[in-house]
């Protein structure tokens, strides 16, 4: 049995308000959804990913993710290209789910315009976004 | 209980064919099947043992009541079995020559005749296999209408209302156009205002249920025809909830321009678990040129005929004339009603609005107004308070022996619970399941153990779909089965399943 | 007649309870502009026996199969249909339930799908089904709308000698999918796989049938291949009766294998209702249309089944789905499972061999110019009867035998061609009279 991990917005992340986060690390950036966005879906049960190597852009989807009542695209909260797809989270799309900004980050991406993380939110400005929702 | 396939013993059969003595011609190799399917191995009586425990463990209208919202699971008469199998119908094949087929052409072209009555449209084609067929054949006829007039281009959206059936969209795609939604106001109907911002030169039709998916009938709907035809766009009527208005209001009089019927719905083919349908569209004069071929004619007053010559046909979307033993089953159920097939929809909006009312204050109601046919209720307030779903509130309900309700469907209501019962229960089944509702909302508060471990009496208890579409068993693997009793559960809530 | 069960007294307790005086009162949301003013115009209402007489009236100006003796094919078979499929499609439980929505009121009909699921992938060798589509026309538009979304490419090939209808229905969809349809002509009854090759590149897939339309066996496996190096995906159009005896298009490399059901264990019934069916590897589950079943487990641990996958739906992935299929076939691919139970893989066998032979013995008996002589055939064939075949036709058909179908409908050139078809239903003196017919 998988555990669903508890309610959090880590402080150092950046989010999106289609629920996706963005970890910032030089000019690259680690890419994921939000705990809202898998509590939302349910468990997972596949990761349709983007290619390595293709151009993303911000607030256009790169990948699909499904559990078995819903299907959401992922959707961009910065621009650049994929250097990785987190293989894990294709072979146990669960992973998303037990550890959303953790192991089951799902993107990792090279920047092509890093001022475009100025439009994101902070933590507490995104926790007041998904209250409302 | 047992696969067919696990009851299998190799060398068992059922079948017994003429004996052959004539030399079976050679198969060059490369062509040749050398090892043989696995097809199941069981001598009759077996065969028959198991498939009458399949079908006692699968639930019908026949077994009770099926109030599946927007389904229209109305009993199925039993006459129309036996006029199907007469053997002119029944063994007539398709390519035979129009003299040795005219009790099958009047059939359909007297049906066509029924069908635009009912419609308010002068020109029908009964060859879409089902409703969604019949919604993309829509939109083809709407795309060579346009084409025809040089619009193709230009014209590539349809409006789509938030609580139409995925099948519009799915079919918008299909046929090559892009969706474009429009809100729901609240009294249920399409927001107007929302309607003026989205519809202009680029609009090719709207796709719209009515009465809704919400059992409600669209107050707006002369303004919204005005809207379309003025933009010089198409009207496309789902017939999916036609059993509510036949005789009480023609599509066609409404302002709609194609129009599709679901022979499995409203003039009761039986559903066969899930098929087959019948989805016949009607049309107004001008979009006739463009209908499927062949056209079905009459010659005179006694000769039919099928008509290939139509230069400007959409062709073909299914084999030969479509589905004819649904047409055989419909027509003879028409032929039952005649002009009563108004009295057919008043009892099925009457049965809907007494059970409405009767339900109306245990459950939330969305749009507080009379219904149709159907209405929708919302397990929201036992959400809330007792943590009990819609979800729950359909599996207790077949403790009670009822098929449950559509559920989470329309998407604009959450925790929907979608409720048609047909015209042809009664009143005392009406009042059971409406018993049965109103103790579950009751046992919500008090017990709601009993509702989260429902259903108590069925083969199965609740099933885990996250298992299931994660290993993606669909088929069975004979020695490499995989015993799934044998891997752990999945992890979350069990999820929902839809209607619909 | 009606099938309503309210009495007046009911209606009346009714409508206090709604607190309406009448039924009209139900309708008060429709504006007044759009109500019907009249009564409909259909003719007076029939009772059960009225109904009886009216239909068979209409059913006696057919002439069905019972009343000639019939050589017709061309997609559409007088195969014979056990009695246990009539007992099994007569259950009022299977008859009248829809789509298994709620999987605990419907595993008898789950578990028949999984089983039918299993059926066509023995059949074909190919690793997952769908529950049916409409027929074996439009499972070749889905085959289209699949390669498509697959490959991104948009052109698809269709042989010549796939059933006309099938390449009629695969161009009438594909304007809306954004595809366009070349065809490749046959050489001799067949079609080149060179000539395929060439036509294959940069397309999204390839439909051939096998046996082909003409009832020439194709080089399938060459075909395959042709497709697969192109970067096209491979489909066969495939004939269940066929499968006993000819190689699965799994075994020579086909991405889809789809066709008609019908001659697995449904009547003729003037074109439908009918079965389509759909196979594919399992690469391509996730663009399957239609419903698919899975196995699972219940909260106990039971064995249980369920519709899976099902965010490829259009319930779901409402403008992204894979298709717009609701309302299937269930009831005739039900059908079609009990058909090929009752026949096992041995009777399909000997049900193949039959026709082979029958069709064999036909095609001697006529001794007339066979339109492909050099390739090899299953149960049908096309044969020159040396005058327009309509002639030939109206000729025989006078004397009680419909003698095939003019494939001059479909084909240029063929106009004296008659395809003629044999199942197991014939025998050697029916052959003998069709021969005398013709002879004349």
């Amino acid at each position: 049995m998988s555990l669903a991990a508890a309610e959090s917005y880590p402080d150092e992340l950046q989010y999106h308000s289609e629920h996706d986060w963005a970890r910032i690390e030089g000019d690259e950036a680690t890419l994921g959804i939000t705990w809202f966005a898998q509590d939302a879906l349910g468990e997972l049960v596949h990761y349709e990913a983007p290619e390595e190597g293709a151009e993303i852009s911000k607030g256009s989807s790169y990948g699909e993710v499904e559990s078995v009542k819903a299907v959401s695209d992922v959707i961009a909260p910065l621009s650049g290209v994929i250097v990785e797809v987190n293989a894990k989270v294709v072979g146990e799309p669960e992973t998303v789910n037990e550890d959303p900004y953790g192991e089951g980050w799902l993107v990792r991406i090279r920047l092509s315009d890093a001022s475009e993380a100025d439009d994101l939110m902070d933590a507490a400005a995104y926790k007041s976004f998904v209250d409302e929702q | 209980m047992k696969l067919i396939y696990e009851r299998s013993q190799e060398g068992r059969r059922a079948s017994s064919l003429p004996p052959n003595d004539l030399p079976v011609p050679e198969i060059p190799e490369e062509l040749r099947r050398d090892r043989p399917p696995r097809l199941p191995e069981l001598a009759e009586p077996e065969l028959v043992r198991h498939f009458t425990k399949i079908s006692t463990r699968t639930f019908g209208i026949d077994t009770g009541f099926y109030p599946l919202g927007s389904c229209t699971m109305k009993h199925n008469p039993r006459v129309n079995e036996r006029v199907v199998n007469l053997p002119g119908f029944r063994d007539l094949h398709p390519l035979q020559e129009e003299e040795g087929s005219q009790g099958a052409l009047e059939l359909m072209w007297r049906l066509q005749e029924i069908l635009a009555e009912v419609a308010g449209l002068p020109a029908v084609s009964l060859q879409p296999a089902a409703g969604s067929q019949g919604e993309l054949t829509g939109l083809m006829l709407m795309r060579a209408y346009f084409a025809d007039r040089g619009e193709a281009e230009t014209r590539r959206k349809i409006v789509i209302p938030d609580t139409a059936h995925g099948t519009n969209p799915a079919s918008v795609t299909m046929g090559g156009y892009e969706v474009t939604p429009v809100k729901t106001d609240p009294r249920g109907n399409i927001d107007v205002e929302d309607l003026r911002t989205k519809v202009d030169e680029g609009t090719a039709g709207l796709m719209l249920t009515n009465p809704s998916t919400l059992g409600l009938f669209d107050e707006s709907i002369e303004q919204i025809t005005r809207i379309f035809h003025e933009a010089g766009a198409l009207m496309y009527y789902d017939g999916a909830n036609l059993n509510a208005v036949c005789g009480i209001s023609r599509p066609g009089d409404m302002g709609f321009d194609i129009v599709h019927f679901n022979l499995h719905k409203t003039f009761s083919q039986p559903h066969g678990g899930g098929g087959p349908g019948g989805g016949p569209i009607a049309v107004r004069e001008r979009l006739e040129p463009f209908l499927p071929v062949p056209a079905i004619v009459r010659d005179g007053e006694e000769a039919f005929r099928l008509d290939y010559d139509r230069p400007k046909t959409i062709g073909k979307v299914r084999g030969f004339c479509g589905p004819f033993g649904v047409f055989v089953r419909s027509y003879a159920y028409i032929r039952a009603y005649g002009p009563g097939l108004r009295e057919m929809s008043e009892v099925a909006v009457l049965n809907a609005n007494y059970m409405l009312a009767r339900l109306k204050d245990a459950y939330e109601l969305p749009f507080d107004r009379l219904c149709m046919h159907e209405f929708v209720l919302s397990a929201r307030g036992l959400k809330r308070e007792h943590g009990i779903t819609a979800l729950d509130v359909a599996k207790r309900l077949m403790d009670y022996d009822f098929h449950p309700p559509t559920i989470y469907f329309p998407l604009v209501v959450p925790e929907a619970l979608m409720i048609e019962p047909t015209e042809t229960e009664a009143k005392e089944t009406l009042d059971e399941f409406v018993d049965a509702m109103l103790e579950i909302a009751r046992d919500a508060a008090e017990r709601p153990e009993l509702l989260k471990e429902a259903p108590h009496n069925r083969p199965v208890g609740r099933v885990d779909e996250v298992k299931a579409a994660k290993r993606a068993v669909v088929r069975y693997l004979f020695e490499d089965h995989p015993d799934l009793s044998k891997e752990p559960a999945s992890g979350r809530e069990l999820e929902v399943q839809k209607g619909a | 007649m009606s099938f309503l069960s309210l009495t007046e007294r009911d209606r009346e307790e009714m409508l206090a309870t709604i607190g309406v005086d009448s039924i009209e009162e139900l309708f008060r949301d429709i504006p007044e502009g759009v109500r019907f003013d009249r009564e409909l115009d259909l003719e007076p209402a029939l009772s059960e026996q009225e109904i009886v007489a009216h239909l068979e009236e209409l059913a006696a100006k057919n002439v069905d199969t019972g009343r000639e003796l019939s050589f017709l094919g061309a997609g559409i078979y007088d195969h014979y249909v056990p009695a246990v499929v009539d007992t099994v499609l007569s259950r009022g439980e299977l008859l009248t339930a829809y789509t298994p929505y709620q999987p605990e009121m419907s595993q008898g009909v789950l578990q028949a799908i999984f089983e039918y699921q299993t059926a066509v992938c023995e059949l074909t060798g190919m690793d997952v089904s769908n529950a049916s589509g409409y027929d074996g026309t439009t499972v070749a538009a889905d085959a289209c709308y699949v390669a498509k979304h697959v490959t991104g490419r948009s052109r698809v090939v269709v042989a010549e000698t796939l059933n006309p209808q099938v390449r009629q229905v695969v161009k009438t969809y594909a304007p809306g999918f954004g595809l366009e349809v070349v065809e490749v002509p046959h050489r001799g009854g067949v079609t080149d796989p060179d000539e395929l090759a060439a036509a294959a590149r940069d397309a999204a897939c390839v439909i051939f049938q096998q046996p082909n339309f003409f009832g020439c066996l194709e080089p399938a496996p060459d075909l395959a291949a042709a497709a697969n190096d192109a970067g096209a995906l491979p489909v066969a159009h495939v004939d269940p009766v066929s499968l006993g005896v000819l190689e699965a298009p799994g075994a020579y490399g086909c991405a889809l294998a789809i066709g008609e059901g019908q001659a697995a264990g449904n009547y003729q019934s003037y074109g439908g209702p009918h079965y389509g069916f759909m196979a594919a590897r399992s690469d391509y589950v996730r663009r399957m249309p239609g419903r698919i079943v899975g196995e699972t487990t219940d909260v106990e641990g039971r064995r249980a089944y369920v519709l899976t996958l099902q965010t490829r739906e259009q319930h779901i992935r409402r403008e992204k789905a894979t298709s717009n299929i609701t309302t299937n076939q269930t009831l005739l691919a039900l059908a079609g499972l009990v058909h090929l139970s009752w026949l096992g893989p041995q009777g399909l066998k000997e049900q193949g061999e039959t026709c082979m032979a029958l069709a064999a013995y036909a095609k001697e008996r006529l001794d007339l110019p066979l339109a492909f002589p050099d390739q090899t055939t299953f149960k049908e064939f096309a044969i020159r009867v040396g005058r327009p075949a309509e002639d030939a036709i109206r000729a025989a058909r006078e004397q009680g035998v419909h003698p095939g179908y003019a494939l001059k409908r479909d084909y240029a050139g063929m106009e004296d061609a008659l395809l003629v078809c044999v199942t197991e239903k014939r025998t050697r003196s029916d052959i003998d009279r069709l021969a005398e017919m013709l002879a004349a």
